[in-house]
């Protein structure tokens, strides 16, 4: 073997054991790199319990509330729910139907008898989606998807 | 071609193809920035949601994927130079560290300065934005390394080590916003994301100048580099003083 061909098959051994090393850290940390968790990983008790977490999703339609400086609305991922609450100044794109980041905990309030789980929210982002277009084609995507 | 590849490993005649190049790159890229402007700027419709701020994709999508194509170019430069042992490789992948360290950080700053009044945010840990900092951070550990050492071959062969081993972060940027539920969205190019044809032509516009930005910085960074290296050599002396008279 020339020498060539020597540092050829070193530099393939090292990009060889460096993309190994990556996939199994990935693997590894698969779940620490999840930035949210979705409400059905919520309701299958995935995300911590007692403890600060994310929870995103879409903003079901209709759902929003606001009372005092407190706004309520449901987060979905049209499978499971979660009623967050949040008090603060949401980002410009929250709206009905748009995708959201909460971080916060759950929560139960209980009066007298009937207890209620909700999501406490201290932070909301808006998560944009890859969609970019102008108003008219979104109103025309919109009027097809109201006709199906 | 291959001859011509193969002549390119002398300086001198990399230095002349430098100089001629130039101007090739340097005007495609000055007439698809005014073009791809005026695109972005003024044919592109508003979006129906972010207004007018959407239009900060037309810096922030061409600069990340440069940030991620010249880390390629780097390391596969620095791959050659350590296989063949060709000096010129060398040279491009050194140059194209701080241009690429650039684009990582235009990037990251024009993402930041859409995040905050769109996602309400200027900066999350998500696994997108955290790799592509990190991105940033190796660009940084690769000039650093190349510096620290007064023997430019000791430090091609070191430097280029360091970023074979940080190709690996390449897919982890790219899949990111696939593999985990991330802030970042996901592709807009490729996937149909950007529903008008203006926009699209002024994404691509923008992208085409970005990639002739890159090489024209290559090239004019290149010579530099080799007159540095050749200093003592003739020619560098004979060009040198030409230049001074």
């Amino acid at each position: 073997m020339t020498r060539r061909q020597n540092r050829m098959l070193l530099v393939a051994l090292l990009v060889l054991g460096v993309f190994s090393a990556g996939y199994l850290g990935i693997k590894a940390f698969n779940e620490n790199l999840l930035y949210f968790y979705t409400p059905t990983d919520v309701a299958n008790g995935k995300a911590p319990v007692g403890k600060s977490f994310r929870v995103g999703g879409l903003v079901e339609k209709d759902s929003v509330k606001r009372q005092d400086m407190i706004v309520s609305f449901v987060v979905t991922d049209n499978n499971e729910s979660v009623e967050v609450n949040f008090e603060g100044i949401l980002p410009d794109l929250f709206r009905e139907g748009q995708g959201i980041v909460a971080t916060g905990s759950v929560l139960t309030n209980c009066v007298r008898w009937t207890c209620k789980t909700y999501f406490l929210a201290t932070e909301v982002l808006a998560k944009h989606d890859e969609n970019y277009m102008p108003p008219e084609v979104a109103a025309a995507l919109k009027i097809t998807a109201e006709e199906e | 071609m291959w001859k011509w590849i193969q002549r390119q490993s002398s300086p001198k005649i990399f230095y002349q193809t430098c100089t001629n190049l130039t101007p090739w790159f340097f005007w495609p890229f000055i007439g698809f920035l005014l073009v791809g402007l005026y695109w972005a700027l003024i044919v592109s419709p508003a979006d129906y949601q972010q207004g007018d701020g959407y239009r900060i994709i037309f810096v922030h999508v061409p600069s990340a994927i440069l940030s991620m194509m010249v880390y390629a170019v780097m390391a596969i430069a620095g791959g050659i130079g350590l296989i063949w042992q060709i000096k010129m490789a060398e040279v491009v992948a050194k140059v194209s560290a701080p241009i690429g360290a650039a684009f990582t950080i235009i990037a990251l700053v024009s993402g930041a300065v859409w995040g905050k009044p769109m996602w309400g945010a200027w900066w999350v840990w998500d696994a997108r934005l955290t790799s592509e900092l990190i991105l940033l951070f190796l660009y940084l550990a690769y000039m650093s390394l190349n510096n620290a050492f007064d023997n430019p071959k000791t430090a091609a062969k070191a430097s280029s080590i360091l970023a074979i081993v940080g190709l690996v972060n390449l897919p982890v940027i790219h899949y990111s916003v696939k593999w985990w539920n991330t802030l970042h969205q996901g592709y807009s190019v490729g996937t149909g994301g950007l529903k008008d044809p203006d926009m699209q032509i002024a994404l691509a516009l923008m992208f085409v100048a970005s990639i002739f930005l890159y090489a024209l910085l290559v090239v004019i960074k290149a010579k530099t580099e080799v007159l540095i290296r050749e200093q003592n050599s003739r020619w560098v002396k004979d060009e040198v003083s030409g230049a001074i008279l």
